[in-house]
């Protein structure tokens, strides 16, 4: 925020940066070289439903989008306890490059139709060779990723967080500021 | 695309940047008119008193810069939790978590004040040392969403950076107030010295005190005018931001309708209690209704609940266009 913002009392809005995201297939090759984490196929878009007609069209055009060709299952769309939308879109497990292909198509939808700034996260899953969960959150606003992995309750597996920030930190950016590597509970797609 | 949608509100700019000017005009005024009462009077009792008050005025502003937060915290009787203090304290932390990643902007420190008014204030004099602070009544009364949208609009106050604008505002207005003050006091307990101590000087003693003491009630009367009508400007302007960044405008207006709408159910004494806060909080407990309601408009920190409503319905209009 320059000076005359905060004089004025205004924020503008944070437009997201969408191209980072292409990144992922390279680091998704690099994590299951270096620690046997295999991708699952599952990939969420988490953004927040602005209210009216303009969003809501916005958001079916995206679901129809997605599930246009052969044999694709439609993208599940549900709500978390903090009101916003996950879009989960499931690809085979190799198929990296069509599912971050997918997740990219969400977010330039909802670019193009104007509802940028309510874009919060993109999250894809992966596993690791003892069956723990884990997911690489990229942050739109940013332009960072982090890595979160649930240890069941509300507990989160630390040290494979920083095994996997220090393994793909040459494919990917990794958000710097621990404060922001703030857990998605439960998050569809995980 | 994107920018028609988040089109930035040129008029509540444009007031906004009037009364600022304005009071920066006020304080030019009020410096140039004391430099040249000093000056013509060459007044030394007059001009310790004014350099008193702006030292004075300096110190409890720098004070209130630098421990807002701990001032405000302390007030409210608040304290600082982390995600694992209770469900509560979890949700609370979750839903800045997300705001912060949707605005970019650094977490603040979460705060629970055990105060059953629903309500949330927000301070700190930048976002590294910034608090929200939402109250347990907040918590519990309202729907996620809308203690979502509650929390959206105090982080656009730290955002906006209110505490620090509102503090160099209320500058001039601490001088003048305490220009008076101390004008009086001096009035009070300072004649006999002067009667003793007969020379020139001091015949125009009296006389200029008293014209230093009429400017700086009159600037203090237009000052305390144009930082309310600021501190209303600064509260639409959150209103706004904050409705923008959780694209939900509705869920702040019915929060604010039931933040307002409680306020008459909350026992006085708790009423009593939050009264110094008042000006950070989300909504004012004190709503004055009646006869004066152009006065208590100007009077008020905060805009009316219809105002806030109409502003919000607007957004709404043009997020679904």
């Amino acid at each position: 925020m320059g000076f005359l913002d905060t004089i004025l009392g205004r924020t503008k809005p944070v437009a997201p940066n969408l191209d980072a995201l292409f990144g992922l297939p390279t680091a998704a090759l690099t994590l299951q070289a270096s620690m046997d984490v295999q991708p699952t196929g599952t990939g969420s878009v988490c953004f927040r439903a602005a209210e009216g007609r303009a969003f809501s069209d916005i958001e079916k055009e995206v679901t129809d989008l997605l599930s246009m060709g052969a044999g694709k299952a439609r993208p599940e769309l549900s709500q978390d306890s903090y009101g916003f939308t996950w879009l989960v879109c499931q690809h085979p497990e190799d198929d990296l490059e069509g599912l971050v292909t997918d997740l990219h198509a969400v977010n330039s939808s909802l670019e193009a139709g104007g509802f940028g700034p309510l874009l919060l996260c993109t999250l894809v899953g992966f596993r690791s060779p003892a069956g723990q969960r884990l997911g690489l959150v990229y942050l739109y606003k940013r332009g960072t990723f982090y890595p979160f992995a649930p240890a069941g309750g509300e507990r989160r597996d630390s040290a494979l967080e920083m095994q996997v920030r220090g393994a793909v930190g040459s494919d990917l950016k990794i958000e710097s500021d621990l404060s922001r590597w703030f857990p998605v509970w439960g998050a569809p797609g995980l | 695309m994107a920018h028609t949608r988040y089109a930035t509100d040129r008029g509540l700019i444009a007031r906004m940047g009037a009364t600022m000017f304005l009071i920066g005009l006020v304080f030019v005024a009020f410096i140039a008119a004391l430099v040249y009462l000093l000056g013509a009077f060459s007044n030394i009792s007059t001009g310790g008193i004014v350099f008193l008050a702006v030292a004075a005025a300096l110190v409890i502003s720098l004070g209130s810069y630098f421990w807002s937060d701990k001032i405000a915290l302390s007030t409210s009787g608040a304290r600082l939790v982390t995600p694992q203090d209770g469900p509560q304290a979890a949700e609370l932390h979750g839903i800045i978590d997300r705001l912060c990643a949707l605005a970019d902007m650094p977490k603040p420190r979460v705060a629970i004040a055990p105060t059953d008014m629903p309500n949330a204030f927000a301070t700190g004099r930048n976002s590294k040392v910034a608090v929200v602070c939402a109250t347990e009544g907040l918590l519990r009364r309202l729907e996620p969403e809308e203690v979502e949208a509650v929390l959206a609009h105090e982080m656009s106050h730290v955002a906006h950076k209110d505490v620090a604008v509102m503090t160099i505002a209320s500058f001039l207005g601490i001088i003048a107030a305490l220009v008076v003050r101390f004008a009086f006091y001096s009035e009070l307990f300072g004649g006999d010295r002067r009667g003793g101590n007969n020379n020139g000087n001091n015949q125009s003693a009296l006389p200029v005190i008293l014209i230093v003491m009429a400017v700086g009630m009159v600037v203090y009367a237009i000052s305390f005018l144009l930082i309310r009508m600021l501190s209303r400007y600064r509260e639409l302007a959150a209103d706004r931001a904050g409705a923008l960044l959780t694209g939900k405008p509705s869920a702040l207006a019915s929060a604010l309708q039931k933040v307002t709408g409680d306020m008459a159910r909350i026992p006085t004494r708790d009423l009593r209690a939050a009264e110094p806060l008042n000006a950070f909080y989300f909504a004012p407990a004190f709503a004055k209704r009646g006869a004066m309601i152009t006065l208590s408009g100007l009077f008020s920190t905060h805009p009316s609940l219809e105002r806030r409503l109409e502003e919000l319905a607007k957004i709404s209009r043009q997020l679904s266009q």
